[in-house]
């Protein structure tokens, strides 16, 4: 077995060699994204032509940069050249890029994003100064989308595994008070801090303990965690066994979703390397501590996120909660002291044992330190997965980092915490993202996902789907999540059908503080959340629904019309023969009129008519009543 | 784990999965029971790896009655128990599907953009409904959670493979795809 200094010798020299060497290379954003977005062809035809060319250049996969809109991403290094990075880069792209990049050595075409190292780059700005990256820190990130995910290498030449080489030279205690001086806390939820639950797992006296990673990312519009386990498995690891080490664990989960065949595949590999190398296993680097890691493939249930339904599930039962306490610290899994990290906070272990508490606690805000990766997504310019410092504002994020709303339409709201979480106004857009303040205005940090919503977003709808989605994922197991999310989202339905009446305004109040209080588990325990935030900051739209029997943002079916502009109407006929239900009427070369009895909404007709015309039109309300 | 996965049709202009994709193989290599449970320690936190795994081995997709009794003799536990954890997790299922699972995304990222066309597509395309599999035995569609590639939707997953920014046209492409793979 080697040391880890040898390693890191060999480390060393690979990626001194990689990015200062007389080779070019080529690094292909690889991860899930970068694949559906056609980069495995990319990686192909990149193989091929190396091979034609029969030149020496490397080629590597890598995870995501963040940049997600942007993908296909390659970054090329060439001899003398900083590492340019080029989006885009499709398969036609991609030979192009070889043949008069690499190849014809001439100046770079295309779309350039940035360049990282050293040198200026034909008038390229670097990578952290362009808009989209100047406001964000990457600390955790810091290597996704760098280096190669399958290669343990890589990873120790950026520091890996020295952070546990150092926590290995600490007692168990100095480990934890090191994470208390970071003030690192939870960053799957309401972020409890994450050296108190270690504490208290290191203080229950017992013949084996656990450790368990959430890697059951299933809150919709997150992907976090996915794309730090594709572009950078080992931190992961580092942080679990520097964790394990802390609170005494001999083993390991890793409890991810079966939805992400690659990281799965990514952790399998990292796990094998690092017990190939002696870190992991026995005796670990030397130090006399032992801890074995597995990887649990979850089965498609989103309550499996909430910790005791996890733990249910890795002992191979349906993942039901169990009533807390006692709490999995205290008697988790097969009734063992367990400790429940989210992958993003495991990986901050890594980075703040690689540098030190005090350049982790640097970044944040006084309660909340260091850094918060979220997945922005939605109705927004740039959209993908950043990485900034505690306290930074809606603001920056949304409309600095993320270039603002799409098609320059009116930002409306955001929401945070999944399912769990709320939608905060455009008045709150300059609320600093800390714990403390979207607890304040009701909604939580939830995992990360924040998803961007514009005008044509009905709010009532929205939390209509949040519920739906709290009621098919409830297990079941107690009344008030099973029954009580059933009848909110029967008292949403009304109101987005236009059966409502305004006491069912008070009533879904009620019911959801009921529900909140009585559930037995995180998840009916959050479910009214976005129901109460929309109760709390769009009423107007609710009462708009309730007594207009209208629709502002044109969603909702059964408060909506269609019309035919008669000034704009030439006779065409093409919405007459379209319609489903004959309730169109009119002779060609007249104006045509659509009897709103018959009309059953389907807006055949308004993607018929031609663009030329654009005499069809959808108004909010009824015609009716206006 | 060397689980036999059914691997994306590598023709035409938009095959969606890059490497990792070569190391596995073309044809379904079917297993014996007995073989697959082999693999796993007998012990009962394997439960989940053990359903995944004889379910992929399963060409109709699905955990048959005989796998479901081997589970339970093999962890030593109650049919019952092994059922109730199948018929739990909406990735197994205790009824035939179809050759390739289409699982559709109807997170909010995507409904917002437009997810609902997308899935009345696939029904009318494939004459089922959610949850049905086509009279030829090639397609199942279900719903799934949020598959983590928001700023490509709407996000559909066939088998193991994603595809992104769906419109009823790529639907049509993608269909066809694995329809020729089947044929060919």
């Amino acid at each position: 077995m080697m040391e880890l200094s040898d390693l890191v010798k060999l480390a060393n020299n690979e990626w001194d060699d990689l990015l200062n060497g007389d080779d070019p290379v080529l690094l292909v954003g690889n991860a899930t994204c970068g694949r559906s977005a056609g980069s495995g062809i990319v990686f192909r035809t990149l193989k091929n032509r190396i091979n034609e060319s029969g030149i020496k250049c490397k080629l590597h996969e890598v995870g995501c940069i963040g940049m997600c809109y942007l993908e296909p991403i390659v970054a090329v290094y060439t001899p003398g050249n900083p590492l340019l990075f080029f989006s885009g880069v499709h398969e036609k792209e991609a030979a192009e890029l070889f043949e008069s990049y690499v190849i014809k050595k001439e100046k770079a075409q295309g779309k350039v994003i940035g360049f990282l190292g050293e040198g200026d780059s034909d008038g390229h700005k670097h990578l952290g100064d362009i808009t989209v990256m100047r406001p964000q820190e990457r600390l955790v990130l810091n290597n996704c989308g760098l280096i190669d995910p399958t290669s343990l290498n890589h990873y120790i030449a950026n520091k890996g595994y020295s952070g546990l080489n150092k926590s290995l030279g600490l007692e168990p205690q100095q480990v934890i008070d090191n994470i208390k001086a970071s003030g690192l806390r939870g960053r799957g939820g309401a972020g409890f801090p994450t050296w108190r639950k270690w504490q208290f797992a290191r203080d229950k006296d017992s013949d084996i303990k656990y450790l368990v990673c959430n890697a059951d990312e299933g809150d919709p519009g997150a992907f976090m965690n996915r794309s730090l386990i594709e572009g950078d498995p080992h931190s992961l690891i580092e942080g679990m066994i520097i964790a394990a080490y802390a609170i005494g664990a001999s083993t390991g989960y890793i409890y991810c979703r079966a939805e992400y065949p690659l990281a799965l595949e990514r952790l399998r590999l990292a796990i094998k390397q690092a017990e190939e190398e002696g870190l992991l296993g026995k005796n670990i680097l030397e130090s006399g501590f032992d801890f074995r890691l597995k990887v649990k493939e979850g089965a498609g249930a989103f309550v499996c996120g909430e910790e005791t339904a996890l733990i249910a599930s890795i002992e191979g039962d349906r993942g039901m909660p169990r009533p807390r306490p006692p709490f999995p610290a205290v008697a988790g899994l097969w009734g063992k002291p367990t400790i429940i990290n989210n992958v993003e906070t495991l990986a901050s272990v890594s980075r703040i044992f690689q540098n030190s508490p005090e350049w982790f606690s640097r970044f944040g805000t006084e309660k909340s330190k260091g850094t918060k990766t979220f997945a922005l997504v939605g109705k927004v310019k740039n959209s993908g997965l950043i990485e900034v410092p505690l306290g930074t504002s809606m603001r920056e994020i949304i409309f600095d980092i993320g270039g603002g709303v799409e098609n320059d339409k009116q930002f409306k709201a955001v929401q945070t915490g999944g399912p769990s979480g709320g939608c905060l106004p455009a008045e709150l857009i300059d609320l600093p993202v800390d714990y403390e303040s979207l607890a304040d205005a009701g909604t939580i940090m939830g995992s990360g996902g924040l998803v961007v919503m514009d005008e044509n977003t009905c709010m009532v709808d929205v939390a209509r789907y949040f519920l739906d989605f709290a009621h098919k994922e409830s297990c079941g197991e107690c009344a008030p999540c099973r029954l009580g999310t059933k009848q909110m989202l029967d008292i949403l339905t009304d109101i987005t059908e236009g059966r409502g009446s305004m006491e069912d305004l008070k009533l879904l109040e009620d019911l959801g503080k009921g529900i909140m209080k009585g559930s037995l588990c995180g998840l009916g325990q959050t479910a009214p959340n976005p129901v109460l935030t929309t109760l709390r900051y769009f009423r107007d739209e609710y009462i708009e629904h309730i007594r207009d029997k209208k629709c502002r943002a044109k969603v909702c079916k059964e408060l909506i019309y269609y019309d035919i502009i008669a000034e704009k109407c030439t006779g065409c006929h093409l919405c007459f023969k379209v319609c489903p239900v004959s309730a169109i009427s009119g002779d060609p070369k007249e104006i045509h009129v659509i009897d709103q009895e018959l009309c059953i909404k389907c807006g055949m007709c308004l993607e018929k008519c031609p663009d030329k015309f654009n005499a069809i039109e959808v108004y909010a309300g009824s015609k009716n009543h206006g | 784990m060397a689980w036999v996965r059914r691997p994306a049709p590598t023709n035409g202009e938009e095959s969606e999965n890059g490497v990792g994709q070569e190391t596995r193989t073309n044809n379904i290599e079917i297993m014996s029971t007995e073989e697959i449970l082999k693999q796993f320690p007998a012990e009962h936190n394997n439960m989940l790896g053990i359903l995944h795994a004889l379910q992929d081995n399963n060409p109709r997709n699905y955990l048959n009655s005989k796998d479901l009794k081997a589970a339970a003799a093999y962890l030593n536990t109650s049919l019952s128990h092994v059922y109730g954890v199948a018929t739990y997790y909406s990735m197994f299922s205790v009824r035939p599907r179809g050759e390739n699972i289409i699982r559709i995304c109807n997170s909010p990222v995507c409904h917002v953009e437009g997810s609902v066309n997308i899935i009345d597509e696939l029904k009318k395309e494939l004459f089922i409904g959610l949850g049905e599999t086509t009279e030829d035995g090639l397609f199942t569609i279900e719903l799934t959670e949020c598959l983590g590639q928001c700023h490509r939707a709407p996000v559909m997953m066939i088998n193991e493979n994603i595809y992104g920014n769906l419109s009823k046209e790529k639907i049509l492409s993608i269909l066809n795809k694995y329809k020729n793979n089947h044929s060919g």
